[in-house]
C-alpha cells in the first residue's frame, strides 16, 4: 500500500513524494529492463537474468511499444510499467526508478531488453554495489578484454564520451554509454527525481557526481545485438554527440549542489 | 505617408481584430495572447508615427526609415518562437511526466486488484 504526499513547487511542476516509508529488506533489488518493441529478445533477457540471479524482481518498462512486449513481460512473470506511448529511453528508465523509489527498493539494476547486456556480470557488479561504498556501478565493455567489437566510428564517439565525462568527475570512466549499472537507493532517489530525457547514460554520471554521489566500474561482458537494429543512425549519432556535450557543458554553468550532501 | 505604412497599418489592425476575435471564441489563450497583441499594437503604432519610426530608425542606425518596421517585425518573431519553444519545452516535460504516472497508476491498480 502506497501513500501519496503531493506537493506543489514552483513553476506549476507537480512532485508526487512517497510517504516516509520503511523497508526491512536492505538488500531488495529490481531489475529495471526498458523495452521498446522487443517482444523477440524479452525472453532470452529474462532467462539470462534468472539463470544468473535467484529470485529476482523484474520489472519491464513497456516504452509505447507496438508489439506484444507487454504480452511477452507478463507470460513471462514480470512487473510490468505500461507507458500509453513513446517518451524516450531516458524517460522510460526514469519511470523504473520511480517505480523502485515508491515501493523502498534498495537497488536497482538497469538492464537493457534487447538481449545485448549478459547477466554473468551481474552478481559482481550487485556485491560492489552492497558493499556500499559506491551509488552507481557501471557494468564497462572497456575494462577488459571481451568479445565485443564495436565499429571504429561509434567506439571513437564512445572515447571522446568517456575522455570527457573522466574530465568532469575527476576519475577514470571507461565506458560512459553503458546502460549497464546498478544504482544505490541514493542514486535511485536522485534518479527518480531528475533524469535526462534523450541518451541519458552519459549525462547521468556528471549529474550524480555533482550530487555527490560516488561511481566506480566493473568489468561486464556484452553481446551483440541478438535481433533487431541498433537504435543509432548517423544523423542520430551525431545529434546524440551534440546533444551529449552540451547538456554536460551547461551542467557545469549550474550551480552545484553541495558535494557530499544527504540527498534526504 | 509612404504605401508601406498604409499597408502595415491596414494589417496590423487587421491582425489585432482577428486575435481579439480569437479570444472571444476561446481559441486563443489569454496568457498567450499578450505578445501577439503586443506585436500588433506597436505595429500599428509605429505604422501611424512617421517621427517614431524615423527616431528608431536612426537610433540603430538604418538609413531607410520603413526597413525599421521590418526589422522591428522580424525582432518581435524571433521573440514569439523563444516563447513558444518555452512553452513546448515545458509542455513535453509535463507530458512525460504525465505518462510516467499512468504508467505507476495503472500498475499500482493492478497491484491492488491482484491482492483483492
Amino acid at each position: 500500500m502506497v501513500n501519496y504526499k503531493i506537493s506543489v513547487t514552483g513553476k506549476g511542476k507537480m512532485k508526487i513524494m512517497n510517504e516516509q516509508k520503511k523497508y526491512d529488506d536492505s538488500h531488495s533489488l529490481l531489475i529495471i529492463m526498458p523495452s521498446y518493441n522487443e517482444a523477440d529478445n524479452l525472453t532470452a533477457a529474462v532467462l539470462d537474468l534468472r539463470e544468473n540471479l535467484s529470485d529476482v524482481d523484474i520489472l519491464v518498462v513497456d516504452d509505447g511499444s507496438t508489439d506484444r512486449t507487454k504480452e511477452v513481460a507478463l507470460d513471462l512473470g514480470c512487473r510490468l510499467l505500461k507507458l500509453p506511448f513513446n517518451i524516450g529511453i531516458g524517460g522510460a528508465v526514469q519511470t523504473g526508478y520511480k517505480y523502485a523509489y515508491e515501493k523502498g527498493y534498495a537497488f536497482a539494476v538497469q538492464f537493457d531488453g534487447d538481449g545485448q547486456h549478459s547477466a554473468k556480470s551481474l552478481p559482481k557488479m550487485i556485491s560492489v554495489a552492497k558493499s556500499g561504498s559506491w551509488d552507481l556501478v557501471i557494468g564497462s565493455r572497456y575494462l577488459e578484454d571481451n568479445e565485443y567489437f564495436t565499429p571504429l566510428a561509434r567506439r571513437m564517439g564512445m572515447v571522446i564520451f568517456s575522455r570527457i565525462v573522466s574530465m568532469v568527475v575527476h576519475q577514470k570512466i571507461t565506458d560512459s554509454t553503458s546502460g549497464f549499472r546498478v544504482l544505490s537507493r541514493r542514486a535511485i532517489e536522485f534518479c527518480a527525481n531528475n533524469y535526462p530525457a534523450d541518451y541519458p547514460e552519459v549525462e547521468v554520471i556528471p549529474q550524480l557526481y555533482f550530487a555527490g554521489l560516488t561511481i566506480t566500474e566493473v568489468p561486464a561482458g556484452m553481446k551483440k545485438r541478438q535481433r533487431g537494429k541498433s537504435s543509432i543512425t548517423w544523423s542520430k549519432a551525431i545529434y546524440y554527440m551534440v546533444k551529449v556535450v552540451l547538456a554536460i557543458s551547461i551542467s557545469l554553468l549550474r550551480e552545484k549542489p553541495d558535494k557530499g550532501r544527504e540527498v534526504a | 505617408m509612404l504605401r508601406t505604412h498604409i499597408f502595415s497599418l491596414v494589417f496590423s489592425i487587421f491582425l489585432f481584430v482577428i486575435i481579439i476575435e480569437l479570444i472571444r471564441r476561446k481559441k486563443l489563450l489569454e496568457r498567450y495572447s499578450l505578445l501577439w497583441l503586443g506585436v500588433a499594437g506597436l505595429m500599428m503604432v509605429v505604422s501611424v508615427s512617421r517621427g517614431l519610426l524615423d527616431f528608431l530608425a536612426e537610433s540603430v542606425g538604418i538609413y531607410y526609415p520603413p526597413a525599421a518596421l521590418f526589422l522591428v517585425g522580424l525582432l518581435f518573431i524571433v521573440a514569439l518562437l523563444l516563447h513558444f519553444s518555452l512553452v513546448i519545452s515545458r509542455m513535453s516535460e509535463e507530458n512525460k511526466t504525465l505518462a510516467q504516472k499512468i504508467a505507476l497508476l495503472e500498475c499500482d491498480i493492478i497491484e491492488k486488484e491482484n491482492e483483492v
